[in-house]
C-alpha cells in the first residue's frame, strides 16, 4: 500500500511541476468549448440544446490529450522496468497511474465545466447535471484509455494509434452521459437509468481497465 | 543463497542472441559477464530481472525470501537511470526507496554513499549523466535486496566514483549480495568469475 500511495503521490508531483501537463487539457477543453458557438453561429437556443454533447465532446477529447504519455514518459527513461520489479502487483501500479492521471486532467474538466457551460448558454440547473455526468463519467474514459496507453507503450508517436484504439471503446460512455445530461434538461426521459448506466460503465472499467493494461504492458516485454 | 540458470536461451526479434547458457551464483559471488556488442549482456541481464522472456531454460533463486519473484530480490540499474527531471535529486531517491523497500527507508546514507548529498534538493533535470548515474546506484544502496544486475555500471562514472561504486561493491559481496554486471572493461572487483558470451 505504501508503494501505492509513493507511486500516486509522484504521478501527481509529476504533472503539476513544469512540463507535467496537467492543465493542458482543461486549456484544450476550454479551446474547443470556445470555438464551438464561432462555428455554429449566435444560435443561444441551439447551443443550449447541443451544449451538454458539445461539453462531453472537448471533455473526451481533452481527456485523451495527455494518456499518450502516461505509459510512455516511463517507457522512455526506464521507471518502466523498474515499476515491473517492484513488490506491488502491476495491476495496482497501473491502477496507482491511473488514478493520478484522472485527478490532475480529468477532474479539472469537472471543475471548469459550469464554466463553459455558461458560455454554452445552457440553463443553470442543467450545468450542475452536466458536471455530475462528467464526474461519473469520466473514470470510465481514463481506465478505458489506460488501455490504449500500455498497448501503445512501446511505440514511437504513439498518440494517434490511442486515439484510434481508444475512441471507438468510449462511444457507450458517450451515449449515456449525453443522454443522462439531456434528460435532465429537456426531458421526458427520466435521468436515472442513463445516469446509472454511466456509473455502471466507470465502475466496471476501474476494474477491468487496470488488469487489461498490466497484461498489455507484460505482453509487450520483448 | 544461490543463483542457477539452466541452458537458457533468448531471442528477441526472431534472431537468436544466446542459446544453452549455464551459470550459477553463490552468495558473496560477482559474475562479470563480456562480450561483442550484440552479444546479449544486456540481454541476460534483463532476463534475470523478468523484463524479457526467455525462449527455453530456467532461473532459480535458492534460499531467497520464499514467495516472490526473483526479480522483486534483484536490482536493476539499466542503460537508463529512471530519474524524473523534474523532480528533485531527493524526491526521485524518495519515490524509488518507498515504491521498491514498501517502507520509508532513510535516504540520507544512500546519497553520502554516492557523493549527492549536497544536491538533494537539486531539479534532477540539472544533473550531470555521471550524476544521474550515481543517483540511480543510491537507489540500489538505498533498499537492500540481494541481487545487484548492473549494466556496464562505470559508464559515465569518473574515477572517483568509479572507485566509490566498487567499494559499495564489495561491501555488498561481503554481506552476502550478489552481483551479475555486464562490463567491457574492468569494474573494480578482483575477486569476479567472467562470463563470456557470444564469438570473440
Amino acid at each position: 500500500m505504501n508503494a501505492f500511495v509513493a507511486l500516486l503521490l509522484r504521478d501527481i508531483r509529476l504533472s503539476v511541476r513544469v512540463g507535467g501537463g496537467a492543465l493542458m487539457g482543461a486549456l484544450f477543453f476550454l479551446i474547443v468549448v470556445t470555438m464551438m458557438p464561432f462555428a455554429l453561429g449566435p444560435d443561444l437556443n441551439l447551443l443550449a440544446r447541443i451544449g451538454p454533447a458539445i461539453l462531453w465532446l472537448g471533455a473526451l477529447l481533452a481527456t485523451l490529450l495527455a494518456l499518450d504519455r502516461l505509459f510512455a514518459a516511463d517507457h522512455d527513461d526506464g521507471s518502466l522496468d523498474l515499476l515491473m520489479m517492484g513488490g506491488t502487483p502491476l495491476e495496482l501500479a497501473v491502477a496507482a497511474k491511473a488514478i493520478a492521471h484522472w485527478l490532475t486532467t480529468a477532474l479539472p474538466l469537472v471543475v471548469v465545466s459550469p464554466v463553459l457551460g455558461l458560455m454554452l448558454n445552457v440553463e443553470l440547473r442543467a450545468i450542475g447535471m452536466v458536471a455530475l455526468t462528467l464526474l461519473a463519467g469520466t473514470p470510465a474514459l481514463t481506465f478505458i484509455g489506460l488501455i490504449g496507453a500500455a498497448l501503445s507503450v512501446a511505440l514511437r508517436r504513439g498518440g494517434l494509434l490511442l486515439a484510434v484504439l481508444v475512441l471507438p471503446l468510449t462511444v457507450p460512455v458517450l451515449i449515456f452521459g449525453v443522454a443522462a445530461a439531456n434528460a435532465a434538461i429537456v426531458g421526458p426521459a427520466p435521468f436515472g437509468p442513463p445516469f446509472t448506466i454511466l456509473c455502471a460503465l466507470s465502475l466496471a472499467s476501474l476494474v477491468l481497465g487496470p488488469f487489461a493494461a498490466a497484461a498489455a504492458l507484460r505482453f509487450g516485454l520483448e | 543463497m544461490q543463483l542457477r540458470a539452466n541452458n537458457l536461451t533468448c531471442s528477441r526479434g526472431g534472431r537468436e542472441v544466446f542459446a544453452g547458457l549455464n551459470f550459477s551464483l553463490q552468495d558473496g559471488e560477482a559474475l562479470v559477464v563480456t562480450g561483442r556488442n550484440g552479444a546479449g549482456k544486456s540481454s541476460l541481464l534483463r532476463a534475470i530481472a523478468g523484463l524479457v522472456h526467455l525462449a527455453a531454460g530456467k532461473l532459480e533463486f535458492d534460499g531467497g525470501e520464499p514467495g516472490i519473484t526473483i526479480a522483486e530480490q534483484t536490482h536493476y540499474v539499466g542503460h537508463q537511470d529512471a530519474v524524473k527531471p523534474s523532480l528533485t535529486v531527493g524526491e526521485n531517491l524518495q519515490f524509488w526507496a518507498r515504491y521498491l523497500g514498501g517502507a520509508d527507508v532513510p535516504i540520507d546514507p544512500a546519497l553520502e554513499a554516492v557523493d549527492l548529498a549536497p544536491l538533494i534538493n537539486l531539479p534532477a533535470a540539472y544533473l550531470s549523466a555521471g550524476q544521474r548515474r550515481r543517483l540511480s546506484i543510491a537507489r540500489v544502496v538505498a533498499v537492500p535486496r540481494p541481487l545487484w544486475l548492473l549494466d556496464e555500471p562505470t559508464s559515465a562514472l569518473d574515477v572517483p566514483s568509479q572507485n566509490r561504486l566498487a567499494e559499495l561493491m564489495r561491501s555488498h559481496l561481503t554481506g552476502g549480495g550478489m552481483i551479475v554486471a555486464a562490463a567491457h572493461g574492468p569494474i573494480g572487483l578482483e575477486r569476479a568469475r567472467e562470463l563470456q558470451i557470444g564469438p570473440l
